[in-house]
């Protein structure tokens, strides 16, 4: 069959039409989440060619200018280009909430197997350490990380990394708790397989689904992390390009009526958590329809 | 009665782990970690003996587990140590913001209330109708929206193109009297003064703050009432009641709706961690003088100890402010205490 990009496009379109009717509207939701990350990450990956200016350079035309032909989001003080910002300052906000989303779900599902498997006294105090942390406000958390180390990518990943560790830690604690009693688990115990054998093998694979709902909604949540803190004006140096930066920058000019300068940033902000949340949300009512109903 | 005074002891001692747990974990956070307090407080470049001199007065030079022990005893004594850069006890200093972060997350709570609880009832109401997917898709899109940016844009339409509203502090400066910081919270106090020009002038100052932050949190809010009033909606009492002939709205918004309002309490108080982090944001968009921006602000000039302060009250509020939901919890749902 020769291929042709019409009827590939129509196979697509088709195949999620049956979707749709299958699942309703939660698969729609999932589509449009996905969609708008997908765009958002386009964006990132080809900000080298599309953009119209390089983010730093303070000469593409005149100072505070509203949105026009040439600078399609505004100029800001620095007359720099607010669109060309726009499209690099996606790499970083995407960059550090899902590089933290990694990081925490590695050390939360790691820790949760194993303290839920050892259980004891262990499995007592890491329980209450993770839901002491749990009960405070987050971003207050990664407000006091942010503010005590040199600012820097590694920095604000960290801070934003370190607040999510007990979400994981809690779901896949949980699950392993009555997981370790089913038959099988018993069964591999029962043969000698060691405890490392087990949590790998039986135990781990199990839990991988759920985390990966709350995973997406977890990036969702970084996003707006991140971008609080750079807008707090923690954790990042100005040199580099950030969504949260250019809003807080902005911010300035508000009273002067320069309302592209916080418009937009804030926008894809929006947008990005929106894309993250819905994807989430989709995933959730299919995978287990019983989560959200409840 | 026993039982529930054994459950509200018991979940009190249950309290103080988790207390001297945030503790550690924000003694670790200030002190322990990379970054030395006194010298970049100094600036860099002071010299060594100066910054010994300093480290001596603050008694940052002891053990780590001394210093550890003596910050632990302080919070028992409610002490929470001197500003490194004002002439000021920390103490004093949180008295002095924290009234208005009260009066700024009770009046954020009660827009979200207002909204999210009646649109999550009828979107229940309305199950799977175009209603309830437009309503549970302005709780996601609302509930994704930073709140910054949120009071940013409302700052811009409200206060600038339509100049309805102030967009910054607490009061214009004209009608701010001294004297009428009995409470610090300056509405009850403008009551108590019987100073209506400067009610209306804190009323219209707090608009702006709170329906940001209110509108923020009545995403979640629409979520929890729409699925507590589904569950509600299905059981035997409401068919009773809708076969004994009462009218559809009476049923859902009064029978349905008081018996779904219990829960949602209770995730009031788990929203309470939210809360505090939108105020703080909230609080730097809008200019309210409160613990979020004194914490900012005291970070840019690196003073730890009050850096450390205000962060050892929110936990200690966190904790307190879910003691006590579980114990109206308790009271209200006589099944938890036994």
């Amino acid at each position: 069959m020769k291929y042709s990009p019409t009827a590939t496009l129509a196979r697509i379109i088709s195949r999620w039409t049956q979707m749709g009717k299958k699942y309703g509207i939660e698969w729609w939701i999932l589509v449009a989440g996905a969609l708008i990350i997908m765009g958002v990450i386009l964006m990132a990956i080809l900000a080298n060619l599309i953009a119209p200016y390089n983010p730093h350079d303070q000469n593409t035309g005149p100072q505070l200018a509203p949105p026009s032909q040439d600078h399609f989001m505004g100029t800001d003080n620095l007359q720099r280009d607010v669109f060309s910002r726009i499209m690099f300052g996606a790499r970083t906000i995407l960059g550090v909430a899902i590089l933290a989303a990694i990081i925490s779900s590695i050390v939360g599902i790691a820790i949760g197997l194993i303290s839920g498997y050892a259980g004891g006294g262990f499995d007592k105090i890491l329980s209450l350490v993770m839901d002491s942390i749990y009960s405070f406000p987050g971003l207050i958390l990664a407000i006091a990380f942010a503010a005590m180390l040199e600012p820097g990518i590694i920095s604000i990943t960290f801070a934003v990394a370190v607040i999510y560790i007990p979400t994981y830690f809690r779901l896949v604690r949980g699950q392993t708790l009555t997981i370790k009693e089913e038959l099988y688990v018993e069964a591999a115990r029962a043969v000698g397989a060691p405890g490392i054998t087990i949590l790998a093998k039986y135990i781990f694979p199990n839990v991988i689904a759920t985390t990966a709902v709350v995973f997406t909604m977890n990036v969702g949540d970084a996003i707006m992390i991140e971008a609080a803190l750079t807008y707090l004006g923690l954790g990042l140096p100005p040199s580099v390009v950030d969504w949260g930066m250019d809003l807080a920058m902005g911010k300035k000019f508000l009273p002067s009526g320069q309302w592209w300068l916080i418009t937009f940033p804030g926008a894809m902000i929006s947008l990005l958590a929106v894309g993250f949340t819905m994807l989430g949300e989709g995933l959730a009512e299919i995978l287990n329809p019983r989560l959200l109903e409840h | 009665m026993n039982n529930l005074l054994r459950y509200i002891i018991g979940r009190t001692l249950l309290t103080i782990p988790m207390i001297f747990i945030l503790l550690s974990i924000i003694f670790v956070v200030v002190r322990v970690m990379p970054g030395d307090p006194v010298s970049s407080m100094l600036g860099g470049h002071a010299p060594e003996k100066v910054i010994e001199q300093k480290k001596e007065e603050l008694g940052l030079n002891k053990p780590m587990i001394l210093q550890y022990g003596n910050y632990l005893l302080q919070i028992c004594r409610l002490d929470l140590g001197n500003s490194m850069i004002f002439k000021q006890r920390v103490i004093d200093a949180i008295r002095e913001k924290l009234p208005a972060t009260i009066e700024l997350t009770f009046f954020g709570m009660l827009i979200t209330l207002l909204v999210g609880v009646p649109l999550g009832a009828f979107a229940a109401d309305k199950r799977r109708s175009a209603q309830d997917y437009s309503i549970r898709l302005f709780g996601i899109v609302i509930y994704c929206i930073p709140v910054y940016w949120l009071g940013l844009m409302l700052q811009m339409i409200f206060g600038i193109w339509l100049d309805l509203f102030p967009i910054a502090g607490r009061t214009g400066a004209r009608v701010f009297v001294a004297g009428f910081d009995w409470s610090g919270l300056y509405v009850l106090d403008t009551i108590v003064a019987k100073d209506f020009t400067a009610f209306k002038d804190v009323i219209i100052h707090l608009v702006l703050p709170s329906v940001t932050l209110g509108l923020v949190l009545s995403g979640i809010f629409i979520r929890l009432t729409r699925a507590n009033m589904l569950d509600v909606l299905k059981s035997d009492y409401i068919l009773a009641a809708e076969a004994r002939g009462i009218r559809h709205r009476r049923v859902v918004y009064k029978h349905a709706l008081l018996n779904a309002f219990v829960p949602i309490l209770t995730m009031m108080g788990l929203q309470v961690a939210i809360l505090m982090a939108g105020a703080v944001l909230t609080e730097t968009t809008f200019s309210w003088p409160g613990m979020g921006r004194l914490l900012l602000e005291r970070i840019y000039l690196r003073d730890y100890p009050t850096i450390q302060g205000v962060i050892v009250v929110f936990a200690l509020i966190v904790a307190l402010v879910s003691l006590v939901v579980d114990i109206i919890y308790a009271l209200v749902d006589p099944r938890v205490r036994y």
